[in-house]
């Protein structure tokens, strides 16, 4: 009786690491996800947060696309170590502060390494990587370094591709068809449509890809603002968090404000009063906003007139603003909205 | 068999499932988890990450900011 293998799919919530692990299993492997959270990852959080996106649907698309597959999924937390791939990537960024290719030989090492993988038995690693797909971490000259440098070397199979590949041990060993798999390569969609109509995938994540906040260019330009507001680059998970929600104002380089812009924000940002002192509008109604860095009470009072601006007495003569510092006292500042005009498009993070 | 309380609030997904996963793989077959959450994104995410992985959400109670998920624990994990 042949043995029946196991490989684990690095499941993205995307439509080709869904298609990548459709076409093994259809081989009789038995095949487990693997998803990977890095603190940068786009599924949930800011709709998560925010109120009006209540009425929004909310899945995350690995879980979503386990579940179509009927396969097991394993979340990992990895949130911590990633933060060296980020800060010292040794392939460089992308576009923006996206380190994609250190990215993906971070996370086909980390499913590599994962003991219990091999604890239970796995034979193989899946992904759903195409030649071409995207411009840093997908080309051709890039895939035999995620290979080695992951150290999966042969045993890292990208079945959408892999006939464009030198043979992987599961394909040379018989554990996969090769004649089965693919040989796309480019940036067009159609042949993942096709395939995806074949197998009855309908309502998956588009485009495939683009899950983290890092190829974004403003969520990338308030944290490099953060490093250089600190004066060196570090982050902590909060900090990134943070950074995905409300207006960033940085009226000077030793203090930034965040005002929430609606009552969803207000709620997660009130999960950080004790950790930031933060204003809240008495006389009006008014966003919650968190002051963040050093700032000294002439500071505090422009911060003050910023959070004014976004209230409900943007227009009035004065607004009463409670400041509350970490230590649980309190003072009341009455303050003079700052006009729209006085807040340059340069304090905008 | 006996009940283990989870506490997810202000967690955002998918760290409330990646708690919940990882409790449950401390518990035994029939073991009983509540998992208090915050995000609505738990609402979808904790039930299919249940149904995939063999367990079950016996209760699910909802107030104005908390999502309280009630969890029995399958054999298969």
């Amino acid at each position: 009786m042949t043995q029946q293998r196991k490989a684990v799919a690095l499941i993205s919530g995307g439509l080709d690491s869904m298609l990548a692990a459709k076409v093994v299993m259809d081989q009789g492997v038995h095949v487990e996800g693997i998803n990977f959270y890095t603190g940068f990852c786009v599924e949930g959080h800011t709709h998560a947060i925010r109120k009006k996106d209540k009425e929004k649907q909310k899945r995350n698309n690995a879980l979503w696309t386990a579940e179509q597959l009927g396969i097991k999924l394993h979340i990992i937390d990895i949130s911590e170590e990633y933060k060296d791939i980020v800060l010292n990537p040794k392939h460089g960024y992308g576009a923006h502060l996206n380190p994609c290719l250190d990215c993906k030989i971070f996370m086909v090492n980390q499913a590599q390494a994962w003991a219990w993988a091999e604890e239970n038995g796995f034979d193989f690693i899946i992904t759903g990587e195409v030649i071409g797909q995207r411009p840093k971490s997908q080309r051709k000259e890039t895939m035999p370094i995620i290979a080695r440098e992951s150290g999966a070397d042969d045993r890292l199979l990208r079945p959408l591709c892999a006939k464009n590949l030198i043979p992987t041990l599961p394909e040379r060993e018989g554990w996969v068809n090769r004649d089965e798999l693919f040989d796309w390569s480019g940036r067009s969609r159609k042949p993942q449509y096709a395939l995806a109509k074949k197998f009855g995938f309908e309502d998956f994540a588009q485009p495939a890809g683009g899950c983290c906040f890092l190829t974004d260019a403003s969520y990338s330009k308030k944290l490099a603002d953060l490093w250089e507001a600190r004066g060196e680059r570090r982050y902590e998970l909060d900090d990134i968090m943070l950074l995905k929600v409300g207006r960033h104002i940085r009226p000077k380089p030793n203090f930034k404000v965040i005002v929430s812009r609606e009552e969803g924000e207000n709620n997660f940002l009130e999960g950080y009063r004790k950790q930031f002192p933060h204003l809240r509008i008495l006389s009006h109604g008014g966003p919650l906003s968190l002051i963040d860095g050093d700032a000294d009470k002439d500071d505090i009072a422009l911060a003050a007139r910023i959070a004014a601006r976004y209230s409900g007495g943007r227009t009035a003569d004065e607004v009463q603003v409670q400041v509350e510092n970490f230590n649980g006292t309190s003072y009341v500042l009455n303050v003079a909205p700052l006009p729209a005009e006085q807040i340059p498009a340069e304090w905008q993070v | 068999m006996s009940e283990h309380q989870l506490d997810a609030r202000r967690l955002l997904c998918p760290m409330p499932v990646i708690r919940t996963q990882n409790k449950i793989k401390e518990l035994s077959a029939g073991d009983t988890l509540v998992v208090t959450c915050t995000d609505p994104g738990t609402l979808s995410d904790i039930p299919t990450w249940c149904r995939i992985n063999g367990h079950t959400v016996t209760d699910t109670r909802e107030t104005d900011l908390e999502i309280i998920f009630t969890i029995t624990v399958g054999d298969e994990d």
